[in-house]
């Protein structure tokens, strides 16, 4: 389903990240980096009209070649990113953000772990596995 | 299509010298039609339409006029064959401009024609056509028609016409053979599709199109052998894209940030790395390397774009001749090979890198930027690569990316070591074997051991996956680098070496007799220890820089000796963080100042072979990641001997000397309240307890938080006699000299106040003394501080009345009328005050009643809240002013309390009121005895005096009462002469006893009618006692 699933602090240093394939996972670091750009622009031009609640699922960021990208911003300013194969059609926007859903409650559950320091990279294993089965989903 | 744009014309022009009066015209006519005649030959059939344009020197006369003009042009177009409507006169004349406007619209006109006629002509061919046979026709009629438009200037049916033949194109079966063929044209028209759908301000049609053409195009790769050439069709229908869209921007098109020529360079740049690496894959297996001829035989020209050369003349899908058509295939392979890469790819990506910063996008410009600067890698552009990739790290290191910066690090150190330039190798080596990096722990230990080679001034190994030409270029340089010492200086900040530094000032603040204790943590997060060679502290003052070196002499290589922890000993295993510290005595001149650490140095290596200078400035610690916790915590020194744990060390860069604490007894003695004006007493009291004599001992005392600007209400001084002075300072210092061990001494000082208000005082004393620190004696300055609170407030309040004889208060006073001037002197200080004298100044206009003033309360002594009372009978003489100042009131005072014998008397002045004088024409006064009797006679007489220079008519009558009779006028009317008496006698009787009021008497004046009674009524008294007769005295 999906390629790539990124999670990045409020201070844009990345939390989180995991790929299918694993090969080219320096490509898909790239790909989500960059992307911060168009996140960062989203966000601060929401930012200005303030008191306006903002939509937490900024849609597709941009599309490359072999790869849409996808992004979310939490309240707190937390980035999850989801690179999807450009070729796969089946992928309607509603499916994009029940995912985001579901990763944004992964990472609150996560977040309640009295032992997890925020800023700490993720290492919840229930994270992973949740993150896991978006990747391979059919 | 060079053929329709260079090579054959729309209109062919002729212009020739003929005026229509030319005597040998018919020569001219005939040398004319030859003209024409050899241009239409040269034409060969082709449709181009011929004009002929005469040049003539007269100008023209209007149409039909000249009858032989008419005549000859008839004759000339017929000798050239051509119609009348394209033969043209240009006189030669005044308006050219507007004859060659009207020209050139004509031309215009005339090659629009041409194509138009050209598009229908293929348009009628296409009829002709079917779709099995001749699909490929088909493509290409549209694509002319479509061009012809083009040309027409009529771009919206080209539009059209290009649209249907890239429609047909799809239509078309592929096959290996002909993709290339049909692959080129489809990117053609596609071309030729946006940029006409840019022209028309129709930018999404144009993207859109663009997608449609590489969705369709993006698998169909070709021949397996050469799909290199599909990566270079896919890069340069990207390329043209980005172009086409970037030229639109320039046009006013305006982009955003999602959809910007900078993806289309990007992806081509993508496409083209790509091709680089199939070439790679694919070309570099043959050994023998085609000759240059062989090449030029296999790709010469070919009639038609994209096809073959060595297929050409042939229909059929499959190749004929194999072995042609592998010879074919590695002809160009060969090609592909020769072809520098590097140089494609770089400038795709720089266009790349510009439109992203345009459309603030700063990572992806980085990550094309390391792209750029990989491909320079490859280039073997090794000195731009490392510049290039140097710039970016430090944006991924800020962002915390360490993934992406070690293997960005990783490209970096290869471009090091192969440039030899060891600054950089040793910083990328740092960065790699430090915590954050993200190699493995086998390279980590690789990349170590050449850091330490290199430290040793040897040379490291070389990286792995290199290319042995220039592993070979490198070795020669570092033999070079082998021959010389080397040293420099690496600056920390803003990079994530593997040696990390905390330093810590053990106390916020630090007295001048105390040491300095400063402690430098150092934490290494390499594989193996290490050692450095030097350690230093340097501060902002420099001259402490000295106390604070530890350099270890044993090389870099050498392995711990077993005794840990010697001082001098800089070997730092990974992960035990270890503490060194230096102590120091601060200067007695930077008492008060503050000492921050400016920067922690790091030596490695020996200064004969390669040294590494590491500096961090500040304190060291996470310059790039802040600690997220709380601010401050408190800094404890750090125990010896147990391991130290680095992230409770903290970061404390900075440390106040403050003098040293003194030993002094300071006490003030003094009486508050201080009173407003009064010179104030304040005794200090000092006790030496130091262990030691102490010298030169300052007193003073001042206003606290005194800035610059000097406090004018308040005066200290050290001396009673200067309060007569007209300026002093808030301000006073005095000198004592030098003062035992255990010796007592106290000194005045004087403090004036002239307002209410409260004020700090601090009463300082300031001396030195010798301190013996470690065999060494230093002189510290100390201070010893006493604040005192002051309070001031008034002594006494005055209040100062006016009033009437009858002591009735008044407003304003009459001209020459006597009045009195009442003070009272409410004490409101706490102590006794003393009255010395109080005095009088009068106003010119203003004098006493009777004698001299005197004072009535001299010598008084005042308690708190007793009253002290004065009253002083004043008459204003008349003038012209309506209100006159009385003057001032002063009274001499001091407060008198058991040390205030030898204080001086202080006067404080008070102003009188201010009083309207009012001028009455007339007094009326009458002598009224203290008491009367009942039934016992009671004269009375009643004196109107006249103040003004005139005769005063007055009208009098006295009111009757029950109280008294009398006898005398009861209403008359009578003159009084200027300053004359005129008197009133009456005889009264009272009848009744006590308190009695007396019959009124009314007074008026003729010149001020009606004004008068109130005022006189006021002046005359309006009781009386009067006696009960008595018991008759027994006889």
């Amino acid at each position: 389903m999906a390629a790539c699933v990124a999670v990045i602090a409020k201070e844009n240093y990345p939390l989180f990240i995991k790929t299918i394939p694993t090969e080219n996972e320096l490509k898909f670091y790239y790909t989500v980096h960059t992307s911060l750009d168009v996140v960062e622009e989203k966000i601060s031009s929401v930012g200005k009209n303030t008191n306006d609640l903002r939509e937490l699922y900024l849609g597709l960021l941009y599309p490359t070649e072999d790869y849409k990208v996808y992004g979310y911003v939490t309240n707190t300013r937390v980035k999850f990113v989801v690179v999807v194969d450009s070729t796969n059609a089946s992928l309607r926007d509603n499916e994009i953000r029940t995912m985001f859903k579901k990763l944004h409650n992964a990472y609150v559950d996560m977040l309640c772990n009295p032992f997890y320091k925020l800023g700490d990279n993720i290492t919840s294993k229930g994270f992973e596995n949740i993150v896991k089965g978006m990747l391979q989903q059919d | 299509m060079h053929k329709h744009l260079q090579e054959v014309p729309a209109v062919v022009v002729v212009f020739f010298d003929l005026d229509w009066d030319e005597p040998l015209w018919k020569e001219r006519q005939m040398e004319c039609s030859t003209r024409v005649e050899i241009v239409r030959n040269s034409l060969q059939g082709r449709n181009t339409k011929i004009a002929v344009v005469l040049i003539q020197k007269n100008a023209p006369l209007p149409p039909g006029e000249d009858l032989m003009a008419a005549e000859r042009a008839v004759s000339l177009c017929s000798t050239c064959d051509i119609s009348a409507k394209s033969l043209y006169v240009l006189p030669h004349t005044d308006h050219l401009i507007g004859y060659t406007m009207r020209l050139e619209n004509a031309f215009y006109e005339q090659a629009q024609a041409y194509y138009h006629q050209e598009a229908r002509k293929v348009k009628s061919h296409k009829d002709f056509l079917n779709k099995t046979t001749h699909q490929l026709l088909f493509v290409r009629h549209q694509f002319k028609s479509a061009f012809f438009n083009e040309l027409k200037q009529d771009s919206n049916t080209a539009i059209k016409h290009y649209k249907q033949a890239y429609g047909y194109i799809l239509d078309l079966r592929m096959h290996d053979t002909n993709m290339l063929e049909i692959k080129t044209v489809a990117g053609f028209i596609n071309y030729k599709i946006c940029r006409l759908s840019f022209q028309h301000n129709a930018p999404l049609d144009a993207i859109a199109q663009f997608r449609k053409h590489i969705d369709f195009f993006k698998s169909k790769t070709g021949i397996p052998e050469l799909s290199f050439e599909h990566s270079a069709w896919m890069s340069k229908q990207f390329h043209v894209f980005g172009d086409l869209f970037d030229e639109a921007i320039k046009l006013g098109l305006t982009a955003i940030q999602t959809q910007h020529p900078g993806f289309y360079f990007q992806q081509a740049a993508n496409h083209a790395i790509f091709r680089k690496q199939l070439c790679q894959g694919l070309c570099m297996q043959p050994e023998e390397m085609k000759s240059a001829n062989e090449i030029e035989e296999f790709l010469g020209k070919t009639e038609f774009y994209g096809q073959r050369k060595w297929r050409q003349e042939q229909q059929s899908i499959e190749p004929s001749d194999l072995h042609k058509e592998r010879e074919g295939i590695l002809a160009l392979q060969t090609k592909e090979r020769q072809l520098d890469h590097s140089l494609l790819i770089i400038p795709l990506l720089s266009s790349a890198v510009t439109q992203f910063r345009k459309y603030k996008s700063p990572r992806m410009k980085r990550f094309l930027m390391v792209q750029m600067g990989e491909e320079y890698y490859h280039a073997k552009d090794h000195v731009k690569a490392l510049i290039l990739l140097n710039k970016v790290m430090w944006d991924y290191r800020a962002e915390r990316w360490w993934k992406l910066l070690t293997s960005i690090l990783g490209t970096s150190l290869k471009c090091a070591y192969l440039t030899a330039k060891v600054q950089e190798y040793v910083s990328n080596c740092m960065e790699l074997i430090g915590r954050y990096s993200q190699c493995s722990e086998n390279e980590k230990i690789r990349i170590q051991m050449n850091l330490v080679r290199v430290m040793s001034h040897t040379v490291p190994e070389a990286e792995p996956d290199l290319d042995q030409s220039c592993v070979e270029k490198a070795s020669a340089l570092w033999a070079e680098f082998r021959s010389h010492p080397t040293s420099f200086t690496l600056e920390m900040h803003g990079l994530i070496p593997f040696i990390e530094t905390k330093a810590c000032f053990v106390h916020e603040t630090v007295s001048a007799d105390n040491k300095i204790i400063v402690e430098v943590c150092l934490r290494v997060g390499c594989p193996f220890p290490v050692r450095l060679s030097k350690l230093l502290v340097l501060f902002t003052n420099q001259k402490y820089n000295p106390h604070c070196v530890l350099t270890d002499g044993r090389g870099i290589s050498a392995k711990s000796d077993g005794g840990v922890d010697s001082p001098s000993d800089l070997y730092l295993k990974p992960n035990e963080p270890r503490v060194f510290s230096f102590s120091f005595i601060p200067f007695s001149e930077d008492v008060g100042e503050q000492l921050e650490i400016s920067s922690l140095a790091v030596e490695m290596g020996n200064e004969s072979g390669c040294s590494a200078m590491l500096r961090w400035t500040g304190g060291g610690g996470e310059t790039i990641l802040q600690p997220v916790g709380p601010a401050k915590p408190i800094i404890r020194p750090t125990p010896s001997g147990q391991p130290v744990d680095w992230a409770a060390f903290i970061v404390n860069p900075v440390v106040k000397i403050i003098p040293r604490k003194a030993l002094l007894e300071v006490k003030v003695e003094h009486e508050p309240p201080c009173l407003l004006n009064e010179v104030y007493i304040l005794t200090i009291h000092v006790e030496n307890k130091e262990s030691a004599d102490i010298h030169n001992v300052k007193f003073s005392l001042g206003l606290q938080d005194l800035e610059e600007g000097q406090d004018a209400t308040t005066q200290v001084s050290a001396d009673v006699s200067s309060f007569e002075e007209a300026t002093l300072s808030s301000h006073c210092k005095t000198d004592v000299g030098s003062l035992k061990k255990g010796q007592k001494i106290s000194k005045c000082f004087y403090v004036k106040c002239l307002h209410v208000a409260s004020r700090v005082f601090v009463a300082q004393v300031n001396y030195d003394v010798g301190v013996r620190v470690d065999d060494q004696t230093l002189i510290c300055s100390c201070k010893a501080e006493e604040v005192i609170s002051l309070p001031t407030v008034r002594p006494f309040d005055v209040s100062i009345k006016l009033e009437s004889l009858k002591f009735e208060t008044i407003e304003a006073v009459h001209a020459d009328d006597p009045f009195l001037l009442t003070t009272d002197i409410v004490c409101s200080s706490p102590w006794p005050i003393e009255m010395k004298n109080s005095s009088l100044h009068l106003s010119e206009f203003i004098h006493t009643a009777g004698d001299k003033f005197e004072s009535q309360i001299a010598e008084v002594q005042l308690n708190k809240s007793d009253c002290g009372a004065e009253c002083i009978c004043l008459v204003a003489s008349s003038c012209v002013q309506p209100s006159v100042s009385l003057g001032t009131y002063t009274l001499e005072w001091k407060r008198k309390t058991a040390n205030s014998e030898s204080l001086p008397y202080v006067s404080t002045t008070l102003p009188l009121p201010t009083v309207n004088i009012e001028y009455i024409p007339i007094t009326v006064q009458v002598a009224l005895p203290a008491f009367g009797r009942v039934k016992t006679l009671l004269p009375l007489c009643y004196s109107v005096r006249n103040r003004t220079p005139y005769v005063q008519e007055v009208q009098i009558s006295m009111e009757s009462t029950d109280n008294f009779m009398f006898s005398g006028n009861k209403q008359t009317q009578f003159r009084v002469l200027p300053s004359q008496e005129y008197k009133l006698h009456y005889n009264f009787f009272p009848l009744v006893a006590g308190q009695v009021t007396l019959p009124r008497l009314h007074l008026d004046m003729m010149r001020y009618p009606s004004t008068m009674d109130e005022i006189i009524s006021k002046m005359l008294p309006t009781h009386i006692f009067i006696r009960p007769i008595g018991k008759i005295q027994p006889v």
